[in-house]
């Protein structure tokens, strides 16, 4: 090539370039808010999606970090119910061939007198776990106080969140008694959980455990095959008892949380999806008033291709600019949320983990992606249209149809429809509703290329008003559907995903509500200590709530948990006494097993919350085995209730069955119905003088309880909602801004319309019922949408995802604030548009050549 | 029909530019004249200020006998949609409507509708030489065609007056020499004023009167020479 062909195709460059960014450059400056908005739009998924990404990453790696810290350099590791198991399996593992060390651990959650929470006080053999697990091991100036019964050594991160420093005395409560431990010094951890450790022998002794060991941490010998080791053992294992790599237990709490932290993710995708639409719209509202424009470039001799290429430029620009601005707020957002929500977001997983925001160039890279991927699948519709159009009709003058072709036969949008009703009947694939989410994203996109013919249908209902100004917009909007279709094609999916959530929290928290009452039928619950597990009520505190007045019945509840799957999260048991003769009647049930008579010599009777029953697969009728007390017991499912509180899964049996199968007398919580008019206040205090507990009984009244757990729900959902309101809102407001483009794109006919003797009210009135009535047809259908998507969110993604079942509930009041909302929004911004669009001379705006 | 007298009109700004200095102009009923001048001179102005869709900034104009001064806004439109019929360059046909329903829109604007009204759309559509293309919609028309429905329209209400702006602007020789004839015709027809701004000789050569707008006013002229 010589250099002055180079010169000249690099001259050719330099010009296209030239002219695209000139045109481009004029695009943007003309649209600032609208472009302003796309950008916020992206910028706001982007932003959402990368602070969940952030906050999850943290969390997690600083659990699982925490969790290697604590299993040191552990094997394997034997764990059993919460209550633990009998030490002599300790010395069975000791003397075993293949393990080099065996290090028991006692651990315990303490609850700390004078505050709402408890310490997890882990018991050890300090000779024993400083060859598995060096970071349990006391820093003591006196060695000998790593012996000493009532001595603990606190991790940093106790230290510093109870203010306690060596020689300060740490009082926990064990039963109902205070247990004061000393302070003798720290243990040395990185780890930002906060946990103490005592002499194993000492916490058995202080925590009424002889004999328990919770956990048995092990390290083989050289060569040894763990796997091999793990089947061995596994067989001699009491019910109940399982041994497993350290990594499963890490494992199986971020598996729990898994489902919640991808629904977020979802959440976040939404928000980018919302922002795509917005995108979609503002491009396509630009394309159809810059038609002359491309028309002319294109006689000049832009081919159809630069012409595409040109406006997908624009949209990745607004997603680079979005995504860029989404990065810096996302990781705001994390940051903020961390700080004030925790590392669970409010969740509750991850209790006592602190973790650092630490910036991942990986997920950063994909978020600003998929933000980019948003702003140009939105800005690739309009740009295939402008491509489309023939640039003679669009020079001609007078020439103000805006045609925007159906993306796709109307059949493709029944397919979807169908084919997500066959989305919504599948089951979940690795524990995620991932079908259930195909299901709502196939009836947006479904109903989306349905709009057209929806929009023909719902259009054709009205009769021909007689009034001028309605007559016009009706068939105005009869006239141009494609444009109509845009504009409703973000309202649509804008309401259908505010409906949606609005119904599936709507019905989430009424059945919360009607749950709470359902499972809280005493007057007065009594809790043995505020947090923990090392608070209880013996048979002998028992017997003091006997003859107390104004009691007419007291019933008592053991929580223990089991271990039933080492790659699970224990279960909960709940031993509690039930109505003779009905016990199904005092729990929430969702099935029953078919009720033949009960004889002796049948296995007795469990029910198990749905939580359980997905996860361990068990249906009402089936026999099921129990560990207890390191026995394996076989009972029978009598029924699944809903609960709303465990999502680890949870058993009901009756307490009398439970103490007889497990010697296990102690209760944690009592349930008081009392008679009429009893003084609840005197009774409090005379229970605490009986029990001689004044300041450890927690005390609640059913009307606190669900005050507290229905605030609790609604700061979880404020979070996510007001998010996902953010990116509806927005896209709604950006709509709102599109339509008054649309609007000043028509001023030509509102002059001429003018000339023609329609007063501005007339002409205000027409776009007045051209905004409601696309607004009502985007309402209607988005409404419809909604409900339907919310079916799929309520019995198909909340069910796979959490486990439990919720009655649907619309929140009328919700919706019909929103219609109105919305219907305000479209006939404002239709009379500010109008004004605007007016407030110029209407004689100029007919003429060509001015 | 139409008077004018002494119309001044400038146009403020950080330059302000006069348009229009002491025009008069008398306009008997159910005459044709046709205005003429270069563009900025102020033709467009003219009619605007005649159809009150502007004020001058002194001077009077009346239309039948009424200031357009002492109509406020509403009144000036009432006016107008009785009154006057209007024809411009870019034809300013509503797309979405059908060629029948653009010519029926002044009559609904009347609240003239049923049979009658019917009748008359009908009517204008074969005087215009679109009678068989009522049921059409814009798109479907040429540049020509989409004239003479507007001129159907500028006449189907039976004003006094008809403004029309540059209506050849946009149409080859033919399709102008043809849509000027139809105009004339039609305006003769229903006994309508014409007032026609035009930078065509063609166009103002079936004018009864032609006048040409300038820096010093309005004044008669014969037609200009060819250039």
């Amino acid at each position: 090539m010589t250099d002055g062909a180079i010169t000249a195709g690099a001259a050719r460059v330099s010009a296209h370039v030239s002219i695209l960014g000139a045109t481009i450059g004029g695009a943007f400056r003309r649209n600032r808010a609208r472009l302003a908005l796309s950008v916020l739009a992206i910028a706001l998924g982007v932003a959402l999606g990368f602070a969940v990404q952030l906050i999850n990453q943290a969390a997690i790696g600083e659990f699982a970090g925490s969790m290697a810290t604590l299993s040191g350099n552990a094997d394997l590791e034997v764990r059993g119910p919460r209550a633990g198991f009998d030490e002599a399996l300790f010395v069975n593992l000791a003397l075993d061939a293949d393990i080099a060390v065996a290090s028991p651990v006692l651990e315990v959650d303490a609850r700390i007198k004078g505050r709402d929470d408890a310490l997890t006080i882990l018991g050890v053999d300090v000779f024993r776990a400083g060859a598995v697990t060096p970071a349990l091991l006391p820093d003591a100036a006196d060695p000998l106080d790593a012996l000493r019964a009532d001595r603990v050594f606190l991790s940093p991160a106790a230290a510093a969140w109870l203010a306690l420093r060596a020689g300060d005395t740490v009082i926990v409560q064990v039963g109902l008694r205070e247990v004061p431990l000393m302070v003798a010094g720290m243990v040395q951890s990185a780890s930002s959980q906060p946990y103490a450790v005592m002499d194993i022998a000492g916490a058995q002794e202080r925590f009424d455990r002889i004999g328990r060991l919770t956990r048995i941490d092990l390290r083989l010998r050289p060569g040894v095959d763990a796997a091999t080791v793990r089947a061995r053992l596994q067989s001699g294992l009491p019910a109940g008892v399982a041994i497993a790599a350290p990594q499963a237990r890490a494992d199986a709490t971020t598996r729990m949380s898994r489902a919640y932290r991808v629904n977020l993710n979802v959440l976040a995708l939404v928000a980018l999806f919302t922002g795509g639409l917005l995108v979609f719209s503002t491009q396509a509202l630009s394309v159809v008033r810059r038609r002359a424009q491309f028309a002319l470039l294109r006689t000049l001799g832009l081919t159809r291709r630069r012409l595409v290429a040109m406006l997908l430029v624009e949209g990745v620009i607004v997603g680079a600019a979005g995504s860029l601005l989404g990065l810096l707020a996302g990781y705001l957002l994390a940051t903020l949320a961390l700080r004030y929500f925790g590392a669970d977001l409010g969740a509750g997983f991850f209790r006592g983990v602190a973790p650092n925001i630490a910036i991942d160039p990986l997920a950063a890279a994909v978020f600003a992606a998929l933000g980019i991927l948003a702003a140009l699948l939105g800005g690739l519709v309009p740009a295939l249209e402008a491509a489309h159009t023939a640039p003679a009709a669009a020079l001609k003058a007078g020439d103000d149809a805006i045609v925007f072709r159906p993306l796709a036969p109307a059949w493709t949008g029944v397919a979807l429809l169908l084919t997500a009703a066959l989305a919504a009947a599948l089951p979940p694939i690795l524990a995620l509703p991932l079908f259930g989410y195909l299901a709502i994203a196939l009836l947006l996109v479904g109903t989306l290329l349905l709009m057209p013919r929806l929009a023909t249908l719902l259009l054709a209902l009205p009769p021909t008003p007689r009034r001028v100004p309605a007559a016009l917009a009706l068939a105005q909007l009869r006239g141009t559907q494609g444009q109509t279709t845009v504009s409703l094609a973000g309202i649509v999916a804008s309401v259908s995903l505010m409906v949606a959530m609005a119904i599936m929290v709507g019905s989430f928290r009424q059945s919360l509500d009607d749950w709470l009452v359902r499972i809280l039928p005493a007057d007065l619950y009594v809790r043995s200590g505020a947090a923990g597990d090392s608070a209880f009520f013996g048979p002998a505190e028992q017997r003091k709530f006997t003859g107390l007045s104004g009691v007419r019945r007291v019933d008592f509840l053991r929580v223990q948990s089991l271990l039933l799957d080492s790659s699970q999260a224990r279960v909960v048991l709940l031993a509690r006494d039930l109505p003779a003769g009905n016990p199904a009647r005092a729990l929430p049930l969702v099935a029953e097993a078919p009720a033949p008579a009960h004889v002796d010599g049948d296995p007795p009777q469990v029910w198990i919350s749905e939580a359980f029953a997905d996860l361990f697969g068990y249906a009402p009728g089936r026999a099921i085995t129990l560990p207890l007390a390191g026995r394996a017991v076989t009972f029978v499912v009598a029924g699944v209730w809903r609960d709303y509180a465990r999502q680890q899964g949870a058993i009901v049996m009756e307490r009398a069955l439970y103490v007889s199968l497990t010697g296990d007398e102690a209760v944690n919580d009592a349930a008081l119905t009392l008679e009429a008019g009893t003084n609840i206040a005197r009774l409090r205090h005379e229970l605490e003088a009986r029990l001689g507990a004044t300041g450890q009984l927690t005390f609640a009244e059913p009307g606190e309880i669900r005050a507290i757990s229905l605030r609790i729900f609604d700061r979880t959902f404020a979070v996510t909602y007001a998010l996902e309101a953010a990116a509806v809102g927005l896209g709604l407001v950006g709509l709102s801004s599109s339509f008054g483009a649309l609007v000043f794109a028509r001023r030509r006919e509102f002059g001429m319309l003018r000339h023609l003797g329609l007063t501005k009210a007339q002409i205000a009135g027409m776009l007045a019922t051209e905004g409601l009535l696309v607004s009502g047809i985007g309402l209607i259908v988005g409404m419809g949408l909604g409900w339907l998507m919310s079916l799929v969110l309520i019995f198909v993604v909340n069910r796979q995802s959490f486990h439990w079942s919720m009655d649907l509930h619309v929140p009328w009041t919700t919706l019909l604030v929103l219609a109105g909302a919305l219907l305000s929004l479209a006939t404002a911004t239709t009379l500010v548009s109008a004004r605007a669009a007016m407030s110029g001379d209407a004689v100029r705006a007919v003429k060509d050549d001015w | 029909m139409l008077n004018l007298r002494a119309v001044n009109r400038t146009f403020a700004g950080p330059r302000p530019r006069a348009v229009l200095r002491n025009v008069s102009l008398d306009v008997a009923s159910g005459e044709f004249i046709a205005i003429m001048g270069e563009s900025g001179s102020g033709k467009s102005t003219l009619l605007n200020l005649i159809a009150g869709l502007d004020r001058p900034d002194s001077g009077t104009v009346e239309v039948g006998g009424t200031d357009l001064a002492a109509l406020d806004d509403d009144a000036l439109t009432r006016l107008r949609r009785e009154r006057m019929g209007f024809v411009f360059q870019a034809f300013h046909v509503l797309p979405y409507l059908s060629v029948a329903q653009n010519v029926a829109l002044p009559l609904a604007l009347l609240d003239q509708r049923g049979p009658e009204a019917d009748a008359r759309v009908a009517a204008m559509l074969d005087a215009v030489g679109l009678g068989s293309r009522g049921a059409s919609m814009p798109r479907e028309l040429s540049g020509g065609e989409l004239q003479r429905v507007a001129i159907a329209r500028a006449l189907v209400h039976r004003p006094a007056i008809v403004l029309a702006d540059e209506p050849t602007g946009n149409l080859d020789a033919d399709s102008a020499t043809s849509v000027m004839a139809l105009l004339r015709a039609q305006l003769r027809a229903e006994g309508a004023t014409g007032i026609v701004v035009t930078h065509s000789r063609a166009a103002a050569a079936i004018a009864d009167r032609v006048l040409l707008l300038d820096a010093d006013g309005l004044r008669a002229t014969a037609l200009p020479a060819a250039r």
